[in-house]
Formats: structure tokens, C-alpha cells, sequence
């Protein structure tokens, strides 16, 4: 018999899953309204320009059409470059701060055989106009409740900042190459070559004890203290954002200062979002204080974007661990 | 000791890796009297293929694993972290041909590619990419050396520990393309969540 199929990496949704997600998106529409985020929806077609003008690393747009006058257009691959060009251009006078949620879908390049998706739904929200640690907090505390209002108890939002260790990496004299190169084995987690390209450096062991403790250093607020002056200094803004947050929101946060860059876009804060019930990060977002310059309208932001299918997978390995069942 | 599911491999790595854990003080002996049982719940051991121990991780199915970077590499794309170089286990990722006349050379003047046997596929098609130059990957299952004394291919991609086996078979290493060790990898997530579990567990193995 002829199946008609899909692509792979795409599906179809039933009634029974349907209603689980839309109930969800629900409460999480919920408490985007209740803190004053305006909900928008852009183009999933995009002129391929307006994401080449990002700098993005992370997604870039997979999917290419020509449109009737040979112009490219890509499908968006985030909505957080829809939503900085939105502002640039929708509310290029509006007095800051500019508070926009979006529940929609996002479309990304998958590897072959690795049940990646094609098409995903994303729930999440920028603030524009609030800077530095105030923005941030605000944005996690935002974070925290749309995670309570999914339904998962046993979330942990992850805590880093883009910044920090790029400019140690500068203050101790390592040339851009190398800085490049310890960042990316820093992001894919190999710590065995970050291991091997700083001791290739030559440095003081003291800097280069500091920068492989560092890369592993994760825990609660204490890891923010920092042994010296200059590494205090650095922590400095991560601090201030653990000063800000509510004490319900301070004991999710695992404040780590190896959590470098997945989007090339952003500044300061970076946060990664995670749930023991299922084994890849849930969403994430961060600070991206240039994006909006480069669309025009220069103005600090912070956001977040969650993965509605995979929270929807935390909730019910949540459920099955609460109800006793063994495997995970 | 903890509740961390640590994927064991086994094969070549299975003696080494055991012993490792009985010296952090997991207790293995349940694993070494049992052949066929698979998951262990008392010690957190799962064994496995080595090359199905990313996969287990990726999926946080186990929280870490022990494998070589030979696999590593050749599932470079893989989402898991790459803590410690465990040190032992250390084989040699090489390019190995019939002895006498180097064949792969003479294919690639005259012909302008080589035909190249391997498990490896994707470490075999990087090496011959990042050294400018054309091959065609043939990717066996088993018994690799075969394929270049039938004809099949003009050499191998294969890892080798001692290198009697690709001796008794008549080829000699070309070229060395990697030097493997075993690996202790993280699932990123918990990584995160299971922080001082996952450092006093290093601690213990740094130690050793």
C-alpha cells in the first residue's frame, strides 16, 4: 500500500496530544498577559537579509524559497531577530521598555536519524529597553512562572554570562584565535580539549588553573564570590542579578560560569532551562544588548524562548516519576 | 555510593573501566559474574557497545559513560560532554595499505581518488578532506583488513593497538591519524543538575 508520508523531522498532532499542548500554552499565555507581555506573531516567511544582519551562530534559517521577483526568503529559525526587527520598525518612536511574547512556531536544519524536529513550537519573551541586571531579573522571574504554570516541579534554570569568560580569556593576553577556539570546545562541553588548548598557551598556572576551574564551576549563589578582586569584579553582574531575583527564583538557579554562548548574538546573562526528567535543556535565553542596533533602534534586551514539545516531555516524565515508575 | 546510571562498554574497554570503578569504590562484582545481565540497579551500571554509550548519554538514558574517542569521533555531533581522558585503552586511529607499493598514492595520481575501507566512515572522509584529498569511503562492518588484499579498496581506516593483526594480514601504517584513550562523557543536563555528585565522582577517579 502507498503511504502518503511527512518529512521526517515534522508530525502530526492528534486530538489527545492537541489538548495537552493547547492547555498548556494556555496557562503559559497566562502568565505572559499577567506580567504585561503583549502577544505578537511575525511572518514565518522572512526576507533572508534580515537574519544574515543578526549575527547568529547557533540557528541559522534552513530553509531557503525565491519569492515571485527572485528575492530569498528563509523560514524564521527563532523569533527573537522577528521580534528585534518588529520593534526596530513597528515601534521605532515608542518610549522603552516594550514588553512582547509569542507563542509560535520556529523552523531549524535537523541532522539525519536524530529525531530532531523541523519545526518547532517555541513559547517565550523579549524585554526591550530594560539594561543590566534589573532586565534580567525581571525576565527570570517571568521564566520561573511560566515554568510553574507548565506544570513542572523540579526545573532548574542554569545561569551564566556570555561575557565572563571571553574577557578573562582577554585579560590574560590569549589572541582571538585561540579565544575562538577555547570558546567553541567550551560550548560543546569538551573539556578534555579545553583542558588541552589552555595548557597550549603558556600562561601563568595560576590563570590557567583559574580558567579550568572556572569552565567546571557550577553550584549556588557561593560560587559567586570569587577569590580575588579582579575575578569578584567579573562576577559582578551575575551577582547583582542574584541580589535582584526573588528568593523562590534564586533556589532554581544554577549559577554556572562555564555556560558560554549557543546564539551568537548574545551580550551578558545567558540562561539555559532543565528538568531531571528528560535529558536535553528545555529552552533558553539570555541578554542581547547589539541585536537591536543593528536593525536601527539601539536599545537593551533580554528574552527567552521555551520549547513547548519538550516541556510537554519533562511534564510527563515529571508525571511517571511522581507515580513510581522506574525507568526515566 | 550515588544514584548516577554510568554507561559501562563492553569489549576491549569492559577489564580497564571495571577496575577504574572498584578503585572510586563502586562495587563491580556483580558485573564481572554476569555476562548476559545488562543493567544493574545496585551500582548504577549499564554495559553496552561502546558505540551505543553516546547514545545512552545523549538521551540522559545514563548520566555518564565510558567510551573511546575513536567513537567520539566518529559521532562527533552527539550533545554529550567530554569530561575526563580516562588515559587508558590507547589504540591508534591509522591509515594502513598492502605492503610493498604504496597503492593508495599510485590511485590517487593516476586516477585521482582512492577507494577506502572503514568502520569509521565519517573520521576516514574528514582525514582525507582536511588533507586535500579525493576518496571514496567504503564502509564495512568487520574484518576491514580483507578489504584491501581482495582488491575491494587500495587502503584502510582502521584502529589498532599493537598492530599485529594488520601485520599478520600483510599491510603496514601509511599514515597515523589519531591517538584514542577512553573517555569519561556527561550527559550536559545532568552535568548541571548532579554537579557535586558528578565532581566528587571526578575528584575520586583524578585520584586514582
Amino acid at each position: 500500500m502507498m503511504v502518503d508520508r511527512i518529512p521526517s523531522g515534522t508530525r502530526d498532532v492528534l486530538p489527545d496530544e492537541m489538548g495537552e499542548l493547547r492547555a498548556m500554552t494556555d496557562r503559559i499565555r497566562g502568565v505572559f498577559d499577567a506580567a504585561g507581555f503583549g502577544e505578537v506573531y511575525t511572518p514565518a516567511l522572512e526576507y533572508e537579509q534580515t537574519f544574515a544582519r543578526a549575527n547568529i551562530s547557533g540557528a541559522r534559517p534552513a530553509y531557503r524559497v525565491f519569492d515571485e521577483h527572485g528575492t530569498v526568503l528563509v523560514l524564521r529559525p527563532d523569533m527573537t531577530v522577528p521580534v528585534a526587527r518588529l520593534v526596530a520598525t513597528r515601534y521605532a518612536q515608542a518610549e522603552p521598555p516594550l514588553r512582547f511574547c509569542y507563542v509560535a512556531h520556529a523552523y531549524r536544519g535537523v541532522r539525519p536519524q536524530r529525531g530532531q524536529s523541523r519545526e518547532l513550537l517555541q513559547a517565550g519573551v523579549e524585554l526591550i529597553g530594560v539594561p543590566g541586571a534589573a532586565g534580567t531579573a525581571e525576565v527570570l522571574g517571568i521564566l520561573c512562572a511560566t515554568l510553574d504554570a507548565a506544570g513542572l516541579q523540579n526545573y532548574r534554570v542554569g545561569l551564566g554570562d556570555a561575557a565572563l569568560y571571553p574577557s578573562l580569556l582577554e585579560a590574560f593576553g590569549v589572541t582571538a584565535a585561540s579565544r575562538e577556539l577555547i570558546l567553541t570546545e567550551l560550548a560543546a562541553g569538551d573539556f578534555v580539549g579545553v583542558d588541552r588548548e589552555v595548557h597550549s598557551l603558556g600562561l601563568a598556572d595560576a590563570d590557567a588553573e583559574l580558567l579550568l576551574r572556572l569552565a567546571r564551576t557550577r553550584g549556588g549563589p557561593d560560587v559567586l564570590e570569587g577569590e580575588s578582586e579582579a575575578l569578584r569584579a567579573a562576577l559582578g553582574g551575575m551577582r547583582e542579578v542574584h541580589e535582584r531575583v526573588s528568593p523562590e527564583v534564586a533556589q532554581r538557579i544554577i549559577y554556572d560560569l562555564g555556560l558560554v554562548r549557543s546564539l551568537g548574538y548574545y551580550t551578558g546573562a545567558v540562561f539555559q532551562v532543565y528538568d531531571p526528567a528528560y535529558g536535553v535543556p528545555l529552552g533558553n535565553g539570555g541578554r542581547y544588548d547589539e541585536l537591536l542596533g543593528t536593525f536601527g533602534r539601539s536599545l537593551p534586551a533580554v528574552g527567552f524562548a521555551l520549547n513547548v514539545e519538550r516541556l510537554h516531555i519533562a511534564l510527563t516524565g515529571e508525571e511517571r516519576r511522581r507515580t513510581g515508575v522506574r525507568n526515566r | 555510593m550515588s544514584d548516577l546510571r554510568i554507561a559501562v562498554p563492553r569489549g576491549a574497554l569492559f577489564g580497564h573501566t571495571l577496575d577504574l570503578l572498584d578503585r572510586i569504590g563502586l562495587d563491580t562484582r556483580e558485573v564481572r559474574d554476569n555476562d548476559r545481565k545488562l543493567l544493574f540497579e545496585d551500582s548504577g551500571i549499564v554495559t553496552m557497545r561502546p558505540s551505543d554509550v553516546p547514545t545512552y548519554v545523549e538521551a540522559g538514558a545514563a548520566d555518564l559513560g565510558i567510551t573511546g574517542k575513536d567513537v567520539l569521533m566518529e559521532q562527533s555531533e552527539r550533545e554529550v560532554y567530554e569530561l575526563v581522558d580516562l588515559g587508558y585503552g590507547r589504540c591508534r586511529m591509522v591509515l594502513a595499505g598492502v605492503a610493498g607499493e604504496d597503492l593508495a598514492q599510485e590511485a590517487l595520481r593516476r586516477l585521482g581518488v582512492v577507494r577506502i575501507a572503514t568502520k569509521y566512515p565519517r573520521i576516514a572522509a574528514r582525514h582525507f578532506l582536511e588533507t586535500g584529498r579525493q576518496a571514496e569511503i567504503v564502509e564495512v562492518k568487520g574484518s576491514v583488513e580483507l578489504a584491501p588484499l581482495t582488491g575491494l579498496v587500495e587502503a584502510i581506516v582502521d584502529l589498532t593497538a599493537t598492530g599485529t593483526t594488520l601485520r599478520e594480514n600483510g599491510l603496514v601504517i601509511r599514515e597515523e591519524i589519531a591517538v584514542c584513550t577512553a573517555r569519561l562523557i556527561a550527559n550536559p543536563v545532568a552535568h548541571k543538575l548532579r554537579a557535586a555528585t558528578i565532581d566528587g565522582l571526578l575528584e575520586r577517579i583524578n585520584a586514582v
